[in-house]
């Protein structure tokens, strides 16, 4: 039985340099055990340093990594048999077939006779019917579907999902998502990276940023939502605006016609107020709404200003 | 240790070059006989290397165990530099492979390769000509270290390897010289003393000077001379492969 207080992953200041360039600049953070956490970051942010870190394909040049735990290079059995690993690249050995490529990563994980949970995994993955078929003669989004299987093959608690859904199909997409979240309920613990940034507002209970190599925010999604405090006034007047009064003319995104669509700060501004400017400058009001930032926008509010800095 | 991670490794490997077995197998053996056939032919009654030993059965040890070098080397080599370009090394990296379980499973599977590529080698060559065999402990030994140190050496060149070509390279400037030098085609006592001198110190001699005693009780050095070459050579080699697999030297480092 698994300690629960032990963090899932833990990532304990650790840098990674290549070259001149620090790829991942004393990072840390926890991961808990059964949480659908998110890792996201603009390309060459360090996403994929930081997963090869975790799964044990790259050396960092200091700090410790641990899964439940077992320490990733001292203890790197434990540490390994508790970690199923979906790659980016859609990699595959063109010498075998599914059911073998299956087969023989059940056995490198030390498991015989894995047939009963290799045709469950191809039954869920829908890829029963190619299990005879050779590995390349599969299309894209099979390969990828292999590449989770695969992963899943020794049943890890811990999943790492490297942008598992770079390429794929909507269809495909939502079936892989399904079948992820089912693991999820059933208490794995899924990391997630994605650039599709709606997957992880949907998915993810915690959510980091990283960008150039550096931790820029770990918060839970509502609280990472929160941060941005940004959101958008919707107004359509009943006539054509002319002016907008000077002191909202910072705030203005757009105006068009009867429509006006403004920025304001959450803590900062008041709607009210921002509507009684308005009527004083006569512009009569039809209608309002009101839209919380997305993910996205915070997202990239946050890696630009990192960017900038 | 974990034997079934090992073993299923192993398993493998040998399943990878049963997949392509007339390119892995039999073009070698093919290759061998073409040689046999040409060199035993030209030179069968002209050349008498050891007393009362036809050319031709004086050349079956020595092209047997060029064959069974090179498709040893050719085996862990390939392997490891197709895995590391298209990409499938992952599904090696990511398991819990301690250095010695991944150390004897592509060895073990270059051995398997050898000793394939040699028997077809030998059951053909049989045909041909007859193939006295003095000793078959020595031949066994002989055949299995040889290509236990190609697989090792060609292990190192894989995993130092980063493109195709740099194993060929590695083949055709290393690998083809050492074994052309080596006595496979010539005894080295019949060198000039300055080359006889200079091709005691290539270990590739050796492993061919000791696999023929075995078949004729008759080589240019001590048997046991050549033994203890071969056994420090994969000493070495093994010490090298499990700490460049310890470091994670191109293999963690990508």
């Amino acid at each position: 039985m698994l300690d629960p207080t032990l963090d899932a992953i833990t990532v304990d200041g650790v840098s990674k340099r290549f070259g001149s360039l620090q790829a991942l600049n004393d990072v840390s953070f926890g991961i808990h055990q059964g949480e659908f956490f998110g890792l996201l970051g603009p390309n060459g942010a360090g996403k994929s340093t930081l997963i090869n870190a975790i799964a044990g394909l790259l050396r960092v040049d200091s700090g410790k990594l641990s899964i439940l735990g077992n320490d990733v290079r001292s203890d790197f059995r434990a540490a390994r048999q508790n970690l199923g690993v979906v790659p980016q690249e859609l990699v595959m050995d063109p010498f075998f077939t599914v059911r073998e490529t299956l087969q023989f990563q059940s056995g490198y994980f030390g498991i015989r006779n894995n047939d009963k949970w290799i045709d469950e995994l191809l039954d869920q993955l829908n890829l029963a019917d190619k299990a005879d078929t050779n590995m390349r003669r599969l299309s894209g989004g099979m390969k990828r579907r292999v590449l989770i299987a695969q992963a899943l093959v020794h049943r890890p608690p811990v999943i790492v999902l490297d942008e598992p859904t770079a390429g794929v199909d909507v269809d495909l997409r939502q079936s892989m998502w399904r079948f992820i979240r089912r693991l999820h309920a059933e208490g794995h613990t899924i990391v997630l990276t994605t650039h599709y940034l709606e997957e992880a507002e949907e998915l993810c209970d915690r959510i980091a940023i990283i960008d150039s190599g550096e931790i820029i925010a770990l918060e839970t999604k509502q609280d990472l939502l929160d941060l941005g405090l940004g959101s958008k006034l919707l107004i359509r007047a009943t006539r054509d605006i002319e002016t907008v009064p000077l002191e909202l003319q910072g705030k203005v995104v757009r105006c068009e016609a009867k429509d006006l669509e403004l920025s304001f700060h959450r803590e900062n501004d008041s709607i009210m107020e921002i509507l009684d400017r308005l009527r004083a400058a006569s512009i009569q009001i039809d209608y309002v709404s009101v839209v919380n930032d997305s993910l996205q926008d915070v997202f990239l509010r946050m890696t630009a200003k990192q960017g900038g800095s | 240790m974990n034997w079934i991670a090992c073993y299923t490794l192993f398993r493998k490997e040998i399943s990878r070059f049963m997949k392509v077995w007339l390119q892995t197998v039999i073009a070698p053996v093919v290759t061998a006989l073409l040689y046999l056939l040409v060199f035993g032919h030209v030179l069968e009654g002209r050349v008498e290397v050891f007393e009362g030993v036809s050319y031709t059965s004086f050349l079956i040890p020595g092209l047997l165990m060029m064959t069974v070098i090179q498709n040893s080397f050719a085996n862990t080599s390939s392997s490891l530099i197709q895995s590391k370009v298209m990409g499938s090394l992952i599904f090696i990296m990511l398991p819990p492979f301690s250095e010695v379980e991944f150390f004897l499973a592509y060895v073990g599977a270059a051995i398997m390769r050898g000793l394939a590529v040699g028997m077809g080698v030998f059951l053909l060559a049989v045909f041909y000509v007859k193939v006295p065999i003095d000793n078959i402990f020595i031949v066994l030994a002989f055949a299995i270290l040889g290509s236990y140190i190609m697989g090792a050496l060609g292990m190192i060149a894989g995993i130092w390897a980063e493109k195709f070509d740099q194993i060929a390279a590695f083949q055709s400037f290393i690998i083809m010289p050492l074994t052309f030098l080596s006595g496979v085609f010539y005894s080295i006592s019949s060198l000039p003393p300055i080359w006889s001198e200079i091709s005691k110190y290539n270990p590739f001699f050796y492993m061919i000077d000791g696999f023929r005693y075995g078949f004729f009780g008759q080589s240019d050095q001590p048997i046991m001379i050549s033994l203890a070459v071969m056994l420090v050579a994969a000493l070495v080699l093994t010490v090298i492969c499990i700490t460049l697999f310890r470091s994670g030297y191109k293999l963690r480092d990508a």
